[in-house]
């Protein structure tokens, strides 16, 4: 492939150099399997608690707290499903929101289909938790609320304080899918009270395939995977231990450098969000304007389909993402743009770009020349622009953005 | 995902416009799904489209066959064109993923569509020709938002 413009960070991030190089003597050297006697296999053990301990110390946990996983949707699916049996005799009920990703709302629908009751609190226009909605939706019988840290697909960062606090005051557990938070934002488990936390390395430059799940002492959780004694007995199958590694570098690097990393990517995102929203008219930026992910941009824009664009934008070399029904495999746009009061028409013209520290403002500058050029020639082959600009309105409000 | 011949068609695509006084306009599809097209006939007197361009809104894909179905119905008469069926734009194209099949069956829908509209205006008969159901009327699209 030839030289591209990587914006599509929420999706996945390339792997930092430095997790790779850490990585290798595991393969090679180190190929040890941990819960082996001899020494070869304590090098791989001493090295995956070395990075548990280091893990634990980013959130404010104790290493013990910190169970290794396959990734976020892993340790979203054992956050629910094994607290739902865990816990099954204080009740069957459990709150989330309607724009989570599907590795929680679909766990919920599995949940669902065996005697769980799940309540879908509603987001804002800007796709922030109603507090209000979700203290209300409180229950005897409710025994966990899951609530993103921030939403993958929007930006939008939840008030995980005061989620923490509820659930506290009420005596509810509370996970957080923090798979785009973690390692990007600062966490504290103890001040926020997150009870579990889901994370995934390839989201901060690790290895895809690798994750955790930070489960508080005193948590009643089930095994999820049965047949060793790995992971104190909760998550069966030897370690990838590679990947451990290459996570812990990766985590490393990112809480070493969040600050400065956050403030470049701000300084892009807001640059971008600057010229799309003055320079191409018929626009919407979709989420929090301030309370969002320093690498989130997302817009809608009037007349037009998301694939297209898309597809558009990859024959420049351009790598983003959308929430039409075209990407998402089913005839209806995202949940997560609906959620926040979006008409499907216009929720089908999203574009969604996720910087990273590495990209370079002249990057930026490629990308909005491309959408302005992209959306201007699709708009014109476009039949809802056209009654748009026929319309008596259109004549009235063109050039004005909408909403 | 596409094959070369869709992405030829979506990016270079034929016969992209309106026709004025056109002889007949059908607009299928739905923006909550994500697509519309909207097909212009220019028939003359002998019957022959002389001339056929679209407007679509939707991916790839419903560009792609929009921009076939036009390439396949002009010059043609009004029997020929009945003959363009969805699979011939999607055999026109080297095929077409299987979740994107429904693209080819709106354009061809579009194409009965305006021709629909033709018969209508011109208070004529086409055989084999049935009023198709995802035909949005134009003061129904204009109502979309």
């Amino acid at each position: 492939m030839g030289e591209f413009i990587y914006l599509d960070n929420a999706a996945t991030t390339k792997t930092a150099p430095e997790a790779v190089e850490a990585m290798l003597p595991y393969f090679t050297d180190f190929y040890g399997n941990p819960s082996s006697i001899y020494s070869l296999g304590a090098s791989a053990r001493k090295a995956v608690a070395e990075t548990r301990e280091q893990i634990a110390s980013t959130l404010g946990a104790k290493s013990s707290e910190i169970y290794f996983t396959g990734g976020g949707s892993e340790s979203d699916n054992w956050a629910l499903v094994a607290t739902a049996e865990a816990y099954a005799g204080k009740g069957k009920h459990m709150i989330t929101s309607a724009i989570e990703h599907h590795a929680i709302l679909h766990t919920c629908q599995y949940l669902e289909q065996r005697g769980y009751e799940v309540t879908y609190i509603d987001v804002d226009e800007n796709g922030i938790l109603k507090l209000d909605e979700l203290e209300a939706a409180i229950r005897p019988d409710t025994i966990l609320i899951s609530v993103m840290f921030a939403n993958n697909e929007i930006g939008t960062i939840q008030p995980i304080r005061e989620i923490g606090a509820l659930a506290r005051k009420h005596n509810v557990l509370f996970h957080t899918d923090a798979v785009q938070a973690y390692a990007h934002l600062p966490i504290r488990v103890d001040e926020m009270n997150i009870d579990m936390l889901s994370a995934s390395g390839h989201k901060f430059h690790g290895p895809k395939g690798t994750g955790f799940l930070y489960i508080r002492t005193g948590v009643k959780i089930r095994s999820f995977l049965h047949g060793g004694q790995q992971e104190r007995g909760r998550r069966a199958g030897t370690e990838n231990v590679p990947g451990i590694i290459g996570l812990g570098r990766a985590a490393q690097l990112a809480f070493s450098h969040m600050e400065e990393r956050s403030r470049k990517e701000e300084e892009l995102r807001d640059y971008l969000m600057e010229r799309i929203g003055k320079e191409i008219p018929y626009c919407r930026l979709n989420g929090d304007a301030r309370r969002r992910l320093s690498n989130n941009v997302n817009f809608s824009f009037r007349f037009i389909e998301g694939e297209s664009l898309l597809i558009s934008l990859d024959r420049k070399g351009i790598c983003a993402s959308s929430g039409s029904a075209c990407t998402s495999g089913s005839l209806d746009p995202s949940h997560v743009l609906l959620a926040i009061g979006l008409p499907h028409e216009i929720a089908h013209g999203s574009l969604r770009l996720t910087v990273s520290w590495e990209n370079t403002m002249e990057e930026m500058d490629r990308t909005v020349e491309a959408v302005k050029e992209i959306v201007e020639r699709l708009r014109n082959m476009s039949p809802l622009y056209e009654d748009f600009i026929k319309s008596e309105e259109g004549g009235k409000k063109r050039g004005k953005n909408y909403v | 995902m596409y094959s070369d011949k869709v992405m030829d068609h979506f990016e270079n695509p034929r016969n992209v416009g309106e026709i004025e006084n056109a002889s007949g306009i059908g607009t299928v599809g739905n923006a909550k799904c994500g697509d519309i097209m909207r097909i212009y006939l220019d028939i003359d007197d002998d019957g022959i489209i002389r001339d056929c361009k679209f407007k679509t809104f939707g991916c790839g894909a419903a560009v792609a066959t929009s921009s076939m179905a036009t390439e396949l119905v002009k010059g043609k008469s009004i029997e020929e064109a009945m003959k363009v069926t969805n699979k011939a734009v999607m055999e026109a194209l080297d095929g077409l993923p299987p979740v994107k099949v429904h693209c080819s069956l709106l354009a061809e829908e579009a194409i009965h569509a305006a021709l629909w509209d033709y018969a209508q205006k011109k208070g004529i008969h086409i055989e084999g020709l049935v009023q198709p159901k995802s035909d949005i009327h134009e003061e129904e699209s204009g109502e979309e938002y």
